[in-house]
């Protein structure tokens, strides 16, 4: 252990009582995304996290939610003429790709018609869908998604 | 983690022992399928992202937002959302959200060196009531200001503008938006004599052509990127030109993909327009009945500080506004000389394309629409390339009719409903009135039921004016709400940090959570935000839409709305008031600018027996009236009956928005054509009733350079910007994780040979470094965003990487909006 933390820890009966009659303890506010520093100071950045590869499904947390790519997506090309995600996503591929095929609602036009293919309007996947990295997410998110505000589950499954 | 075969087997066992009416602990302990208690309350409400304003449906359940998904109801996007969109639910729910008042203390006092420390509303109020009228006292109104933002709701913006300016008699009120489109704003004013644009969303299933000027649709906009990609997927003939300093997502439904040189814009527009008259597609019609021709000022300088050696060298930089008339044989030599040779050099962009985009303007068959952001608007240059697209749409008349269509984009939700209608610029009142008429402040101090001649005329600090006299400590008092300006400010490290910790000065920030802005701030309010208020927005295509609350915000967390009402009551008109207005206006004395600017006879008007009975207003019950309907009531009054239209309060809370102006019940989707636009007279065809003589200005303006051009020591342009799934700052997509995860920093997006070039490669740890200040990030070669030689991206989004220390603090100096795409930097190894 470092002498400067004997000394610390050397203090801390001394400081304690302060502590505990204080009304209310100070409370350092930074912004969670930068390390307790100083406006004025810089970080060294941290590496950049890998993609997340293991093609595992993610639960959506509702189902209106477009779900997240567990895939490498490096080098798709998606241009007028050619769209990888595609090539694996759409109805007529995925037997072969055993992708999971995408929403029926991506044939539906703008006006609500049914077409015989993807509608344009849902061409660029990435605008919904977006891969993941390993980041640790910094500020925990206590969102609840709706089972968990369930009191019970209704019939058709689950335990009473 | 239970793998996939284990997960069945428990599932099968589970079911069999639920079928027998066994109970088991099972892995499945919810039903599948909605009973009773499955359930959702769905309302409606607009993103709280962009200017798209898309429509979202938003599940609540025990007083919790649960799931939202694209409204199919919505015109704007019919059912999509792009990832934010999609994600809107847990934006609330970051664990930090802010509950309590914070206050910098040392011994039970306020500190400016003190640590933060909980503190009551009415402790909050006492503390910066006493700092704002020791500024007033000591050096009076211009000392105090406001920045505000193009996310307040209408009513919110349009009570801080009352405050402002008819209770603290200032106008140092400005919103972030002036960083996102004054340059729009300003440019809408001089050439059409109103703000906003005159199409709408439906041009994108009208026109045949779209031309993006610096803007990332893809990325940016991408709901409405999905209406330009429908279009351009299922009409052949339809094509898409896509001009950038660098090569993005947007590029990738591009049939003329364009970079060019940064600022090179100018020229490009310029040329277009020599190839219009020199290949005699002039609409002359059209411009000999509805334009003027005007000469603009030349060599204005750059918005530096006066001292500054740029603004010293240039001519005209103390009048940068001045034109003069001209005629069209004049405007036709201004522009002669750029012809496609001299602007194929100057931009670095192939001749071929350069005269394949002039013939989308220039044929007459072809209906375009130009689409522009941050590119055009964060330009020193911005009025001028904003002046000078309207220039090709009007040369050509392609102008006010469905798929011609010059749009201005915005990045807000309300950069157009608060920033741009209400007025909270420091030049604005409602309606597009200006502070400096006194015609106009009379009207106004006559809605607002205020003495005459109460109203100052004095324009107020602009945003980075706001920054540097902070900074010189002539601005003391200082209220930053909804925004987070010491993220996005340019120059931050030189300009604006020192100004919130000047010790002369007093900062209170208003937010949801704890931001850099607000770590700097001397005291922090707790915002409630989204639909934890009733709410309306008014998004880039004149909709106004509205939201009620729908959930409770935590904690003592309150709206906007409800602190500014509520920091009123603490001033009395005697204490803020001039001696001889109060002389000449005895009723007034002795009220608190609580009882004048709210409770004024017209605010207050509808009872809470108004509010529908489905939902919560916490402002309502707590002031006593219907506060949102009362504001909006007051407010729409300004624009009634000559084309600002707005249609009753209680219509927004039905429909999915309307296009103003509302005439009859009639929303208006085109302005200024006959027959599309109810206030241009039968007869007149096209009429820009905005000016005077009902026609639109037409400018020359020269190409010149930027403020500071890439050299030997710093060598490379800096472009900033956003990203899809970050919202600007971040203070809310970073703390969702999909969102994080997805784009977890922000690092240096460069060409592969510059990096190697510097012995770098993807992932290599650099610093960025300008004349102004210096970041630590890592190296991106293959990114979404591909840099030509010569020029990085990096994006603003991330807290930990402030990329706004190396911005230049340079702006248009006719709309002060900066310049965030054009500053030197160097990259080196850290």
């Amino acid at each position: 252990m470092r002498p400067f933390l004997y000394a610390a820890l050397a203090a801390l009966p001394f400081l304690a009582p302060a502590l505990l009659t204080a009304q209310t303890p100070p409370l350092r506010l930074d912004s969670p995304f930068r390390p307790p520093v100083a406006f004025t100071d810089e970080n060294p950045a941290p590496p950049v996290p890998a993609d997340v590869t293991d093609d595992r499904r993610v639960a959506r947390n509702y189902p209106e939610q477009p779900p997240v790519i567990p895939h490498n997506i490096r080098d798709y090309q998606i241009t007028t003429n050619t769209n990888r995600c595609l090539t694996c996503h759409s109805r007529q591929y995925t037997e072969a790709s055993q992708a999971p095929m995408i929403s029926i609602t991506h044939y539906v036009d703008r006006e609500g018609q049914t077409l015989g293919g993807v509608s344009p309007r849902r061409y660029f996947c990435l605008q919904c869908h977006v891969p993941q990295t390993v980041a640790r997410p910094l500020v925990p998110n206590t969102f609840t998604d709706i089972d968990s505000l369930m009191s019970r589950p209704a019939p058709g499954g689950g335990q009473p | 983690m239970m793998d996939r075969r284990d997960f069945i087997k428990a599932q099968a066992i589970a079911a069999a022992a639920a079928a027998g009416g066994i109970s088991l602990p099972a892995v499945a302990q919810t039903s599948a399928v909605a009973g009773e208690d499955a359930a959702l309350k769905w309302a409606k409400a607009p993103c709280r992202f962009c200017g798209t304003g898309c429509g979202v449906m938003v599940a609540t359940k025990n007083n919790r937002v649960v799931a939202t998904h694209g409204d199919m109801q919505a015109e704007v996007n019919r059912g999509l959302n792009c990832v934010k969109g999609y994600f809107l639910s847990k934006i609330m729910y970051g664990q930090d959200r802010l509950t309590r008042p914070l206050l910098r203390m040392r011994d039970g006092q306020y500190h400016k060196d003190g640590e933060f420390q909980p503190v009551s509303w009415d402790r909050a109020f006492d503390e910066m009531a006493r700092q704002w009228k020791r500024v007033l006292t000591e050096k009076g109104p211009d000392a105090v200001g406001m920045f505000g933002s193009g996310q307040w709701t209408i009513w919110e913006g349009y009570a801080a503008s009352k405050l402002m300016r008819g209770g603290f008699r200032t106008n140092n009120l400005d919103p972030n938006a002036r960083h996102c489109m004054a340059s729009a704003a300003v440019a809408f004013i001089r050439t059409f004599g109103m703000d906003e644009p005159m199409g709408c969303y439906d041009d994108f299933e009208h026109a045949d052509a779209f031309v993006l000027w610096g803007s990332n649709m893809a990325e940016m906009h991408p709901i409405l990127w999905t209406r330009i990609t429908d279009r351009r997927l299922s009409h052949s003939h339809v094509k898409v030109a896509v001009l950038s300093t660098f090569e993005h997502r947007t590029f990738e439904l591009a049939d003329i993909p364009m970079v060019f040189v940064p600022g090179t814009d100018l020229a490009i527009l310029n040329f277009i327009a020599n190839h219009i008259i020199r290949t005699g597609r002039v609409n002359r019609d059209f411009v000999d009945k509805h334009c003027n021709f005007r000469l603009g000022q030349k060599d204005i300088g750059y918005g530096l500080r006066p001292e500054h050696v740029l603004e010293v060298r240039a001519a005209n930089a103390k009048d940068p506004t001045d034109s003069k008339p001209i005629d069209f044989d004049a405007f036709a030599a201004f522009v002669s000389e750029y012809t496609v040779e001299k602007t194929a050099q100057l931009t670095g962009v192939p001749q071929e394309r350069l005269l394949a985009l002039a013939e989308l303007y220039a044929d007459p068959k072809i209906k375009v629409m130009s689409l522009w952001t941050m590119g055009f608007n964060q330009h020193v240059r911005g009025v001028w390339v904003n002046h000078m697209v309207y220039n090709i749409h009007l040369l050509t008349g392609k102008i006010s009719e469905p798929g011609n269509s010059p749009f201005s984009l915005t990045g807000q939700p309300s950069a157009c409903g608060t920033a741009r209608e209400v007025g909270t610029f420091a030049h604005r009142l409602p309606a597009d009135m200006q502070v400096a008429n006194p015609t106009h402040r009379a009207h106004t101090e006559q809605a607002w039921k205020l003495p005459k001649d109460l109203l100052p005329g004095k324009i107020g600090y602009h945003a980075v004016l706001m920054d540097r006299m902070l900074h010189d400590g002539k601005l003391n008092a200082y209220w930053i709400q909804v925004n987070n300006n010491l993220q996005a400010a340019p120059n931050t490290e030189n300009e604006t940090y020192p100004g919130y910790r000047n010790p002369d000065n007093f900062i209170v920030v208003s937010d949801a959570y704890p931001t850099v802005t607000a770590s700097a701030a001397d005291l922090i309010l707790p915002a409630a935000m989204w639909v934890e208020k009733e709410g309306a927005y008014g998004n880039a295509e004149r909709r106004t839409h509205f939201w009620h609350q729908l959930v409770t915000a935590p904690g003592e967390a309150r709206s906007d709305l409800w602190q500014i009402m509520e920091f009123s009551k603490r001033f009395t008109t005697d204490e803020v008031w001039p001696k001889a207005i109060l002389d000449a206006n005895p009723a007034y004395r002795g009220k608190t600018l609580f009882d004048v600017l709210f409770r004024n006879g017209t605010v207050d008007r509808f009872p809470l027996s108004d509010l529908d009975p489905g939902y919560e207003n916490q402002e309502s019950k707590d002031f006593g009236f219907y506060v949102q309907k009362g504001l909006f009531e007051e407010y729409a009054d300004f624009g009634r009956g000559h084309g600002h239209d707005l249609a009753p309060f209680d219509t927004y809370h039905q429909v999915r928005g309307l296009r103003w102006p509302v005439v009859k019940g009639q929303e208006t989707r085109w302005r200024y054509r006959e027959g599309l636009d109810p206030f241009v007279p039968a007869g007149e065809g096209v009429k820009f009733y905005g000016n005077p003589d009902g026609k639109a200005n037409i400018f020359a303006f020269p190409y010149e350079p930027p403020a500071e051009t890439p050299d030997t020591d710093f060598d490379l342009w800096l472009v900033t910007g956003r990203v899809l799934e970050h919202w600007h700052s971040g203070s809310m997509t970073m703390r969702v994780p999909e969102l994080y995860r997805a784009m977890p920093m922000a690092m240096v997006f460069m060409h592969p040979d510059d990096a190697q070039a510097r012995g770098l490669r993807r992932g290599s740890e650099v610093k960025v470094v300008s004349r102004r200040g210096e970041i630590r990030t890592r190296v991106e070669t293959r990114g979404r965003n591909k840099p030509p030689r010569g020029v990085i991206f990096v994006p603003w989004f991330d807290s930990a990487r402030l990329i706004n220390k190396c911005t230049l603090d340079a702006t248009d100096p006719i709309s002060k909006q900066t310049d965030f795409k054009k500053c030197a930097v160097k990259v080196v190894p850290a």
